[in-house]
């Protein structure tokens, strides 16, 4: 009984940190690559008095189309022509998605 | 309250949420609304800041401590402006009450031993903070013994002004008190260094201030390179909008400064010696000094880390971001500093979860200001690729040569829009 109780002991003190009781880690620590920098520019907040538009609550649709149009030159851009260009179909649209999921 | 009171009553605090976690971080199955971990992070700019308040935001149980030796933040990004007088200092500095508001314990104090083995953290006041994950983000110090004269009495009168505050302060005195006629030198250091395109803009709005208040007076760069950020479109509009004001001098021209004499205003190369009103000396730099304590810094004096985390690859368990680490093609700058810090905080959060971190993705973006309402810009995304981060081919770039004005108009716009974003995103 002893023996068993101290061989639990060792398998959790042999795993990583928290790893015998933590749940998984929060949903916010797997936004899609790329998503996080966004917020360097896009506000996350109401109240910021900047001229670029926030994605959190966009429909990502929009998202990927305005993203779409920056890539092609359609649409006139400061820098999102040239960021634009640096993701994928798919990597922008999992983007799209994750912000269009956020709420206020 | 005291300055005194207060830092000893949030040590208090530190102690008591570091007690708190160290209690429910023991392997006890029974308790499943266990913190994850107590991640402690040293400093509280670009990089710390964004860090500790992410990951708080991300996991809230976690204990997440902020070691910072100022309550108060002076941004570097703008500060050019406040040297050329078109800008107050106050709207560079900001306070961290919002961020300890949302549970994060703030330890006014500087972090000074780093013990990688027991996992602790040694502060001056003579606390001890127990980490699960430690997060450096110490910034830059000078190299003291890289330019021969440049001590650290030598700021004093040649101020190099690379960490925003009394520095930045100093050199806009220095350039009032300046007579009509003065010349002003900067010297530009080696590569790496914290903000590639910083002493082209702060030539860029120095000759702004000539040009406005003294336009007698004379800018000399001189560089300890041949090539720099944005380089054509700096030079470009040094000819259409300071005609005559700014000489640079690059590397193979003799620029490289050899060494300075604060007490003659002497500055020296090996072909020229000038004695300037003002010497604005940006000197070779370094990873913050704990990084080198906490033995994440290599012979470099930066610390090299995994890209995918932002582990030191030196020693486990201890993250280094922001402009201390060696973060392959990425600049040091303040976007790029809080983009590895939100990168750096998932990748943290989903190991102590016992969880691999996902391949990331980050985007830097630089916003330089060469004259008011006159913006340009360099942005680039990066992934990591074989243990380095390197720019993803295709994308990124300048802003266009030979732009319209309303180009540069709408960059300053953006400019000025980014530094609320970022900065409301740190402490707003």
């Amino acid at each position: 009984m002893k023996s068993k109780r101290t061989a639990v002991w060792l398998v959790l003190l042999s795993l990583p940190f928290g790893g015998a009781m933590a749940a998984d880690a929060p949903p916010g620590a797997s936004a899609p690559p790329g998503a996080s920098s966004c917020s360097g520019c896009h506000p996350t907040s109401q109240s910021v008095d900047t001229p670029v538009k926030r994605l959190v609550g966009r429909k990502p649709e929009d998202i990927v189309a305005a993203v779409a149009a920056f890539r092609s030159g359609e649409k006139p851009a400061t820098i999102m022509d040239r960021i634009a260009k640096g993701f994928t179909d798919d990597e922008i649209k999992a983007i799209a998605d994750w912000y269009g999921a956020q709420k206020d | 309250m005291s300055g005194t009171h207060s830092r000893r009553h949030v040590l208090k605090t530190a102690a008591a949420a570091a007690a708190t976690a160290g209690a429910a971080t023991l392997p006890m199955p029974a308790l499943s609304q266990a913190s994850p971990g107590r991640v402690v992070v040293v400093g509280g700019g670009f990089a710390g800041a964004t860090c500790a308040r992410t990951v708080k935001r991300l996991d809230p149980r976690t204990a997440v401590t902020l070691v910072e030796t100022s309550q108060t933040f002076t941004a570097c990004p703008f500060s050019n402006e406040v040297i050329a007088g078109l800008r107050d200092i106050k709207a560079q500095e900001f306070g961290y009450q919002k961020i300890v508001a949302e549970g994060v314990v703030a330890a006014f104090d500087a972090a000074t031993e780093v013990d990688p083995q027991a996992r602790v953290v040694r502060l001056a006041g003579g606390g001890r903070l127990p980490y699960d994950r430690l997060v450096l983000a110490p910034g830059i110090d000078i190299r003291w013994d890289a330019l021969p004269g440049y001590t650290e009495a030598a700021p004093g009168r040649m101020p190099h002004a690379w960490k925003a505050g009394e520095q930045t302060l100093l050199l806009r005195r220095q350039l009032e008190a300046m007579p009509d006629g003065g010349l002003v030198i900067i010297a530009a250091p080696p590569n790496p260094y914290r903000c590639p395109p910083g002493p082209y803009e702060r030539a860029s709005l120095i000759a702004y201030y000539i040009k406005t208040k003294k336009p007698k007076s004379k800018l000399i760069i001189l560089d300890a390179k041949d090539a720099f950020s944005k380089q054509r479109l700096f030079q470009d509009a040094w000819k259409e909008l300071y005609p005559g004001i700014i000489e640079w001098v690059s590397l193979s021209n003799g620029g490289k400064v050899t060494k300075v004499d604060p007490a003659t205003m002497t500055v020296e190369t090996d072909f020229a010696k000038h004695q300037p009103a003002v010497a604005n000396i940006v000197p070779p730099q370094k990873a913050g000094r704990i990084a080198e304590a906490a033995g994440v810094a290599d012979r470099t004096g930066w610390c090299p880390v995994n890209p995918i985390s932002f582990e030191s690859t030196l020693q486990p368990n201890i993250h280094v971001i922001g402009d201390a680490c060696i973060a392959g093609a990425m600049p040091k700058a303040g976007f790029a500093a809080n983009a590895q810090a939100k990168v750096c905080a998932a990748a943290l959060t989903r190991l102590m979860a016992g969880q691999k971190p996902d391949e990331p993705k980050l985007i830097n973006t630089c916003y330089t200001i060469v004259a008011p309402e006159y913006g340009i810009t360099v942005a680039a995304v990066y992934r990591p690729v074989n243990g380095q981060l390197v720019e993803v081919q295709g994308a990124g770039g300048v802003s266009p040569v030979e732009a319209p004005k309303s180009t540069r108009e709408e960059e300053a716009k953006f400019a000025d829009g980014w530094f609320h974003t970022i900065t409301g995103e740190m402490f707003g």
